[in-house]
């Protein structure tokens, strides 16, 4: 993940590795671009950086009014601030915590390449961002994680949330991290489409099945580090249980990792006419690239 | 005194950071942190054995860091996000520290991720026991196929 943002943030773009990285995101922009979302609720883990190992946060929603850049290593990434919605957010931690969630709210925080670069691939590289963004950070460091399923019911949660709020607003959820891969010990390097590819068609079709899978066949299977997937059934809970899947780009490898990206929207339905102007939520999920400390 | 027993423990080359490591590992990993800082990046590389000695390390995390032995740390409880930073300080990219962690060259690394990564047959399990708990729709190769 910081390669792309690295790839990005020097130029590389089109070179022919980069050219195929990116690419696939073409029609996500244009996607994006039409869709014109009120704001951006973004799943996304943090590495290392807002986080240490003081303080694991097992689910941490970003509360504030602005997020800044991380400092990496190499200065914050050159991206804009991005500008946080308090108000949806603390909407949010209210609901979501009498629904029984224990939710760490964050009123100060940084956002490094987890967060910044789906941003990039989503919309571009514009002076300001067109929306505002909700982050929500995941542990997914230390193991364990959180479940699948307590994602995923986290996912309904916080749909309730968003269909409570008094104001109706257009709202994206981003499902980021992943897909398989493996960045550290003598397993590093370790890819797998077969598990990849089961799991997005499952993500559209089939998530409750996704929400039973023990963490040990993540690791197994899709890499110590492709545990990260977990954070996608965030995403799907909050989406209706018939989505349509309305676009896939899967390549590897970008860096040390497996992209994988889909866009799933709620199925359209008839609003009942005693109903005020319905909201729509639709999807992008997201995949980060791992690399670790480097320019690229 | 041992780590307790885990059932990923069976999963070949990977050392996961659970919370016993996080415990274990916490000077690690904040030794590692600090670096994010450039005056402490100066220290460090002033006198490595003597920075190090603010984080209380074991001896054998100590030597595992002036060694740059990443899978050592990873094993005594350092995690990846972080040591990253000291292959950071040290200028080296992340594939560096992946052909280190894996005994390849960087070169050679950079090729298997070209060619498509590592492939989980004959990775999965160092028992040959460990199976997906569904495996309809996965490869059914056992871990032993190679």
């Amino acid at each position: 993940m910081p390669a792309i943002g690295a790839a990005l943030d020097n130029g590389k773009t089109e070179e022919p590795y980069w050219k195929r990285v990116f690419s696939g995101f073409e029609k996500s922009k244009q996607w994006m671009a039409d869709t014109k979302p009120d704001v951006a609720i973004v799943v996304y883990n943090d590495h290392a950086s807002a986080f240490s190992v003081e303080m694991i946060p097992t689910f941490a929603l970003g509360c504030a009014a602005e997020f800044p850049p991380a400092d990496e290593g190499w200065g914050p990434r050159p991206v804009p601030v991005l500008k946080g919605h308090p108000r949806l957010a603390a909407h949010i931690a209210q609901s979501v915590i009498l629904d029984e969630f224990d939710l760490t709210v964050v009123n100060k925080m940084e956002v490094d390449h987890g967060l910044t670069v789906p941003m990039n691939l989503l919309f571009g590289t514009p002076k300001q961002w067109p929306c505002p963004v909700i982050p929500l950070a995941v542990n997914v460091v230390m193991y364990p994680p959180p479940t699948g399923h307590r994602c995923y019911m986290l996912g309904k949660a916080i749909r309730k949330a968003v269909e409570s709020y008094p104001e109706d607003l257009k709202v994206v959820i981003f499902g980021t991290g992943g897909l398989s891969h493996q960045i550290s010990g003598p397993r590093a390097g370790l890819i797998n489409s077969k598990w990849d590819k089961s799991f997005l068609d499952n993500l559209t079709k089939d998530p409750r099945k996704l929400t039973r899978i023990p963490h040990i066949d993540y690791m197994r299977e899709a890499g110590a580090e492709g545990i990260e997937m977990v954070m996608w059934l965030i995403m799907r809970g909050a989406l209706d249980d018939r989505v349509d899947e309305v676009y896939r780009f899967y390549t590897v490898p970008a860096s040390n990792t497996a992209v994988g990206h889909i866009i799933l929207e709620n199925r359209r339905k008839a609003a009942p006419k005693s109903k005020p102007a319905g909201r729509t939520k639709q999807a992008a999920a997201r995949k980060a690239a791992h690399r670790i400390a480097s320019k690229g | 005194m041992a780590r307790a027993p885990h059932d990923y423990d069976d999963i070949p080359g990977t050392f996961v950071f659970d919370a016993e490591r996080s415990r274990q590992g916490y000077g690690i990993n904040m030794f590692c942190m600090s670096l994010m800082k450039d005056a402490n990046r100066k220290a460090f590389k002033a006198n490595e054995a003597e920075y190090l000695k603010k984080f209380n390390l074991t001896p054998e995390q100590t030597e595992a860091v002036l060694k740059r032995d990443y899978n050592r740390m990873l094993e005594l409880g350092g995690n990846i996000y972080f040591t990253a930073k000291l292959g950071a300080t040290d200028g080296h990219s992340f594939q560096h520290l992946a052909a280190v962690m894996t005994g390849a060259s960087q070169q050679d690394y950079a090729a298997m991720m070209l060619a498509g990564g590592r492939s989980v047959e004959g990775n999965r399990s160092k028992s040959g026991k460990g199976k997906p708990a569904k495996s309809k729709s996965k490869s059914k190769s056992s871990a032993k196929r190679k």
